[in-house]
């Protein structure tokens, strides 16, 4: 069993109807012994990243999901919490994965929200198996990790800047900035990756 | 580098696509879950389903529909036709539409962008414009299908509803609508200066057009409906045209 936690945290449909595609077992909880007892964990999130770390400490659940010893998956806005610390609403994260998320600054003829498909590279953990290096998916964020220890995928915002991170691990962590349940065919190959985990 | 969208329209009447021929494989072509699926499978970027149901019982249906195609398909969709309300788009959002695209309601009611962008953020709300450039040169905002000319200019409007908090822009030229001759460049060229992303609809006859309008300093993405429905072109002939024009695409994985 798939616990999705239940915080409060934007709309879960996307990832619960990925899941069912998928064929796989999914509750959406914030029942702490529940989120224990699952197989993998997924944290999804939409929205300010200092509403949506208020939301997971309001339900109590900080402490629940650090310590847990599964794999556990952040997606977009709950990959960012994952993080240190944010910009967004200047607030301190989960500190799994060692950076502070940064707004996107545009250059000339750069678009902010990064929203559309890009492509991945260095391509680093298991969630990746069978994944060729550049291939695309489909992002929506303001916000980004920039690369650091933890990186496991990177992405590169426009044409002449820096790279930023499109996936972090540390242990039974993960994260991603991209939507896989929204990535057509090679959101689908990494969700089963993280299922296979 | 962000990938260049390709988009296929699907013009929904009662909860039945209305345009479509038969592909090889597909039951029902007249699913918009199961041509929506198709069209993922064979490359494209994102879908628009555009209600065009006359009636109150047409536009109900749509929201059921809209709840399989979150269910069905695996790439992002944006909904569209009729939505005049924050709670119409509230009810398409909470079905699991992915954006709402406003047109004719947000020319009657420019507050209807801030409202929704304000309640679901920039990147749920798509403004789509219809315009017909006028003997004098000026492009001149239409609403209703292009049927009623209104005294908005399209530039001024497209900065309006950027302001107001379009998350993306989707341009239709009423005078190259229909006749596959190709899309207005110099239009797109000015629109892209928008801080917004923009998608160009109308007028494409073959994947040449497409290429043109979607390289860089034009659109972002390019919609089309019947080349694709009729079998005239295929996502991946489109695809492989803008990958010979180093145009960054996405190909089927």
């Amino acid at each position: 069993m798939i616990a999705i936690i239940d915080y409060d945290a934007g709309n879960i449909c996307s990832v619960s109807n990925a899941l069912n595609r998928l064929g796989a077992e999914w509750k959406l909880t914030s029942d702490p012994e529940e989120i224990r007892k699952a197989s993998h964990v997924i944290l999804p999130g939409v929205g300010h990243a200092a509403h949506v770390v208020g939301s997971l400490r309001k339900h109590g659940l900080e402490d629940v999901v650090k310590k847990l010893r599964h794999p556990v998956l952040g997606i977009c806005a709950g990959m960012q919490i994952m993080c240190s610390s944010s910009e967004e609403g200047d607030v301190p994260c989960l500190d799994i994965f060692d950076c502070r998320v940064r707004l996107l600054e545009p250059g000339p003829g750069e678009k902010v929200p990064h929203m559309g498909w890009d492509s991945l590279h260095n391509l680093e953990s298991k969630l990746f198996k069978e994944i060729r290096e550049g291939e695309m998916f489909y992002f929506v964020h303001s916000y980004y990790a920039p690369l650091c220890y933890d990186t496991t995928a990177t992405c590169r915002f426009g044409a002449s800047r820096s790279m930023f991170s499109a996936a972090l691990r540390y242990e039974n962590f993960y994260g991603v900035q991209f939507h896989p349940e929204k990535s057509g065919e090679a959101g689908e190959k990494l969700l089963n990756n993280f299922l296979s985990l | 580098m962000l990938a260049k969208r390709i988009i296929p329209c699907l013009d929904v009447k009662d909860g039945r696509t209305v345009k479509g021929i038969n592909f090889e494989g597909l039951r029902d072509v007249g699913d918009p879950v199961e041509l929506g699926r198709r069209y993922a499978k064979e490359g494209a970027d994102e879908l628009v389903y555009l209600d065009i149901s006359a009636s109150k019982e047409g536009r109900s249906t749509f929201v059921d529909l809209v709840g399989r195609v979150a269910e069905g398909v695996n790439i992002p969709f944006t909904v569209g036709g009729g939505i005049s309300t924050l709670q119409h788009a509230s009810s398409l959002l909470d079905a699991g539409a992915d954006k709402i695209s406003i047109n004719s309601a947000a020319v009657a009611d420019p507050e209807l962008i801030s409202e929704i962008a304000k309640r679901y953020g920039s990147q749920f709300v798509v403004v789509a414009i219809d315009a017909r450039c006028g003997e004098d040169g000026v492009w001149r905002v239409t609403t209703h299908g292009g049927s009623r000319l209104t005294e908005r200019e399209l530039f001024s409007w497209a900065r309006e509803a950027c302001d107001r908090g379009a998350g993306e822009i989707l341009f239709t030229s009423m005078n190259h609508d229909g006749t596959g001759c190709g899309y207005p460049l110099d239009v797109y060229e000015k629109l892209g200066s928008l801080p917004i992303p923009v998608i160009a609809s109308g007028g494409a006859g073959n994947a040449s057009h497409i290429a043109d309008v979607l390289a860089p300093g034009r659109a972002d993405a390019a919609l089309a409906a019947s080349i694709f429905h009729y079998g005239k072109l295929t996502i991946g002939e489109v695809k492989r045209e803008l990958a010979r024009r180093g145009i960054p695409a996405r190909s089927a994985m």
